[in-house]
């Protein structure tokens, strides 16, 4: 305890990361000083993730050094990180759901005792740690039986457990109620006033401004500002994150819209996760012929469910949907394609690309009857086609028969795009259509999105960038816990959309 | 015969190498030729190659079926049991069924009785089928299920004997059963041109129908499948029927050769089936692989079999090397799936696989590091 509160302690110089062809990171130096919070701010695939997995060792740089306590080191694996007192609380929760508390908590690093592991010594160090972190649960409970900002919480009994002098915290009140964000806070400030330096990484700009100490700013993959807690300010974050002439379009113009496509009135939605709690809870919303909404909201707020209700999964508990007047209850996903519904999911490795398949036969996929003749499929109509959407939407690539894999974030997203658009959709719904894509992909992606409208599309798009609302979008709709806790033109500033979403930490 | 349904598919992309690395099955196949036809100067003569080809088709039709719920990423452990019972039902059908109530004896034809036995596989694959998609049981388990439960149905039927006499009663006018497993069109037994067919059906079904492309895309990513409208649950439905009714064939091929029909016949060939699909190159993880394949697959272990017995290698040593060609047979492919980086992985053809899969996620070389297309999805909700 020797050491002054603020000194460094952990330095990153220069660091370079590629992954392929891609700079994720190009040349970034950052410092964690002893006893405060450093939040890092950023947007998606700015490079945040990426410099905390290098710092934790679960990463290795391609260039540049981590230096710890003025000595240059190299982690190798998480373990030899954590073995130098430095902690990761991912933004996915990496709990074994299976598993019970004190298991999770002393996951790989059980203690030995005389006859195996010695559970009563785990089961009593846990029960200190969660006394500790104020969560009133029994070590025995399974994970599975938590709720999820309970599990939250269980992950940084797990990160303080190795008594952890620097703990990284990416997104780590995402899923937690507003109340449960004030308990992690007060322990924030209990871990730095012991002297133990924090790295924050958030999304939710107004409740990290509420903790920190020392700002960084990311932006693709460069470090563009650094300040104290008293010289920064939203605006400050906002300006050094998007950039000051960053643009990503401006919302089409020069037509009327036309007759309403989407319709829906009174929808609710279960949660799947808890059959009594409804994840869109009673919602109206109309979207026109050629206007775009965007869906602003945190993560929780109900968007995925919201646009894949619409699509043809999920459970409707009540309510309607209204495709140019016609109710889709009742109908399949592929029946709703057919009618003129396109979703673009979120998470597009998981729900959007068949990886096993060419990039031709992913866009084709959802159009297999307009390329069959005498009930095969026609190769020829099938190649056509897939040229003819790569052009439209603009996927870099010398031929339709490449694996879809070796395409970057950016082009494989627009492949997903193009599976939609080439359905000849009357309503396109896009998830986070810009996650994990670069900047310069963004544009392109939301300027197509801006020509299907002008073609007399509707386009409904969710996101979590503020900055992205305020793009392409006609019209703004904030969705907060499952309702629209706001609507806004699209002369809406970021402060107000930031606000209606419930950033704000008093709620 | 065997490349005639699915080479065409991809003729323009065959180059030597690439040949080389996907003829692998076939090279193997040519070095069991060579060894055994100088250990034996009977091995190569058309005599026994087409007696080895009649062996082959049995293991190749149930291979076929399996590989379709293969590619859907399931198993069908039932093929087996399936492949018994269908001999019995045809041997109970061709001694003629009296319905005792009617005081009548159903005795039906013969294209009758392939036809009800033909639809008893089928029925088996269809609960199958429903287990796995509707009740969402997994595949291994229903499977093996049915794998008990069908084998003994077939021995409470027959009392554990074996049905004798399938080549009917002229007085009851339904002969020719052994038609099946005896007679030879230009000399090429019934059972390899059941084969043939099969292959030239399934081919073009994999490869050029609706049904194939949903089939690869359901079992290459199922959620992403689903959300591009491919019904996948009417697709892993019919895989297994369509296994059911492969087996059925099989069946009845078999017990047409034998002209009896055992509750125990095709014990294990469930996994004989299973091993012709993976040494074929297709990946148990589904959305890889093709019928050329698997008929390649069907022929190393049939010819490899059958010569280990022609040179007098003892049964034990027999298992021996059929579990070596089966493990050295998928090693191959992992080296195959590391050559084959994204890059130019422009083979949409026989490769892929376990390493695939791992590769998914690896693929996406975008900074995206702020998700991973976790599995904790549900968790983080």
């Amino acid at each position: 305890m020797s050491d002054d509160f603020d000194a460094v302690v952990l330095e990153a110089r220069n660091i370079v990361k590629h992954y392929g062809g891609v700079q994720a990171l190009k040349g970034v130096n950052f410092e964690i000083r002893r006893g405060t919070v450093t939040t890092l701010f950023g947007e998606n695939g700015a490079g945040k993730s990426t410099l905390m997995k290098i710092l934790s060792g679960v990463e290795q740089p391609t260039a540049g050094e981590i230096v710890l306590d003025g000595q240059p080191v190299e982690f190798d694996s998480t373990n030899e990180a954590a073995a130098r007192g430095i902690s990761i609380i991912h933004q996915e929760l990496s709990l074994a759901p299976n598993l019970s508390v004190r298991d999770n908590i002393f996951m790989g690093r059980e203690i030995q005792g005389p006859f195996g592991v010695d559970f009563a010594q785990e089961a009593k160090l846990a029960r200190d740690l969660l006394a500790g972190l104020q969560l009133d649960v029994d070590p025995s409970t399974l994970v599975s039986d938590l709720r999820v900002g309970q599990q939250q919480v269980v992950e940084i009994a797990r990160a303080l457990s190795v008594n952890s002098r620097i703990l990284i915290m990416d997104e780590p009140t995402s899923a937690l109620a507003a109340t449960e964000v004030e308990v992690l806070f007060g322990l924030i400030r209990d871990l730095t006033a012991r002297g133990v330096a924090i790295v924050y990484i958030s999304h939710h700009l107004e409740e990290a401004l509420e903790i920190t100490d020392h700002a960084v700013v990311l932006r693709d993959g460069t470090m563009t500002a650094r300040g104290e807690r008293d010289e920064i300010d939203l605006e400050w974050i906002v300006r050094h994150m998007v950039g000051d002439n960053f643009d990503l379009g401006t919302p089409p113009t020069g037509y009327e819209f036309g007759e309403p496509v989407l319709q829906v009135k009174g929808l609710r939605v279960m949660d799947p996760m808890n059959h009594e709690r409804s994840v869109v809870d009673g919602l109206d919303l109309e979207v026109r012929a050629g206007e775009v909404v965007c869906i602003y909201g945190l993560m929780g707020a109900g968007r995925t469910e919201l646009l894949e209700a619409i699509a043809g999964k999920g459970d409707v508990q009540s309510g309607e949907i209204l495709l140019s007047g016609v109710p889709l209850k009742g109908r399949t996903i592929a029946e709703r394609i057919d009618m003129g519904v396109g979703l673009v999911p979120e998470d597009r490795q998981r729900d959007g690309l068949v990886q096993t398949f060419s990039i031709g036969r992913n866009l084709t996929l959802s159009s297999l009857s307009k390329v069959l003749s005498r009930g095969l499929l026609s190769r020829k109509a099938e190649n056509d086609m897939s040229v003819d959407l790569i052009d439209r939407v603009t996927v870099k690539t010398p031929g339709p028969e490449l694996n879809v894999g070796s395409l970057s974030g950016g082009n494989q997203q627009k492949v997903v795009i193009g599976k939609v658009v080439g359905t000849k959709p009357r309503l396109m719904l896009l998830d986070e259509p810009s996650r994990g894509i670069d900047v310069g992909a963004k544009g392109e992606v939301f300027r197509l999105l801006a020509a299907r409208a002008q073609e007399g599309v509707a386009v409904l798009y969710s996101t979590s960038e503020v900055g992205e609302c305020l793009a392409i979008a006609h019209r703004i709709i904030v969705m907060r816990k499952g309702r629209i806790s706001a609507e806004f033109g699209s002369d809406a500033t970021k402060a107000t959309i930031m606000a209606a979403s419930g950033e704000a930490v008093a709620a | 015969m065997t490349t005639k349904t699915s080479t065409a598919e991809r003729k323009k992309t065959l180059s030597p190498v690439k040949l080389l690395i996907e003829g692998r099955a076939f090279l193997a196949l040519i070095l069991i030729i060579v060894v055994f036809s100088t250990l034996s100067p009977n091995y190569l003569t058309v005599g026994n190659l087409l007696i080895m080809a009649s062996h082959v088709a049995i293991y190749a039709i149930l291979g076929m079926g399996m590989l379709l719920v293969i590619l859907n990423g399931g198993i069908d452990l039932s093929v087996g049991s399936t492949l018994g019972f269908t001999g019995i039902i045809a041997g109970f059908l061709l001694r003629g069924v009296e319905i005792s109530f009617l005081g009548y004896t159903f005795v039906p034809s013969v294209p009758v009785v392939v036809l009800l036995s033909c639809a008893v596989g089928a029925s088996v694959g269809l609960i199958n089928g429903i287990l796995v998609s509707r009740f969402r049981v997994a595949p291994f388990v229903a499977t093996l299920g049915m794998l008990y439960a069908v084998r003994g149905v077939a021995l409470l039927l027959t009392n554990g004997l074996t049905v004798n006499d399938l080549s009917g009663d002229p007085e009851l006018g339904n002969t020719g059963f052994d038609w099946l497993g005896f007679n030879r069109i230009l000399n090429v037994p019934i059972g390899v041109i059941f084969m043939i067919l099969i292959a030239a059906v399934l081919g073009l079904l994999l490869g050029r129908a609706r049904f194939g492309r949903w089939l690869y895309a359901a079992g290459g990513n199922e959620r992403a499948a689903e959300l591009s409208g491919v019904p996948v649950v009417k697709v892993k439905i019919w895989v297994y029927v369509l296994s059911g009714l492969c087996a059925g064939i099989a069946g009845l091929v078999l017990s047409s050769t034998l002209t009896s029909a055992s509750p125990t016949a095709g014990n294990t060939y469930e996994l004989t089936a299973i091993a012709a699909v993976v040494i074929g190159g297709a990946a148990l993880s589904g959305g890889k692989g093709n019928v050329r394949g698997t008929l390649l697959g069907a022929f190393v272990i049939g010819f490899l079999s059958d010569g280990l017995v022609i040179v007098g290698v003892s049964a034990y040593w027999q298992m021996v090397f059929m579990g070596v060609v089966i493990v050295v047979a998928v090693l191959l492919n992992g080296l195959d799936y590391g050559r084959n980086k994204p890059k130019k992985s422009s083979t949409k053809s026989g490769g892929g696989g376990q390493t695939a899969l791992a590769d998914k996620q690896g693929n996406d070389p975008a900074p995206n590091s702020d998700h991973q297309p976790a599995e904790t999805g549900g968790l983080s909700r």
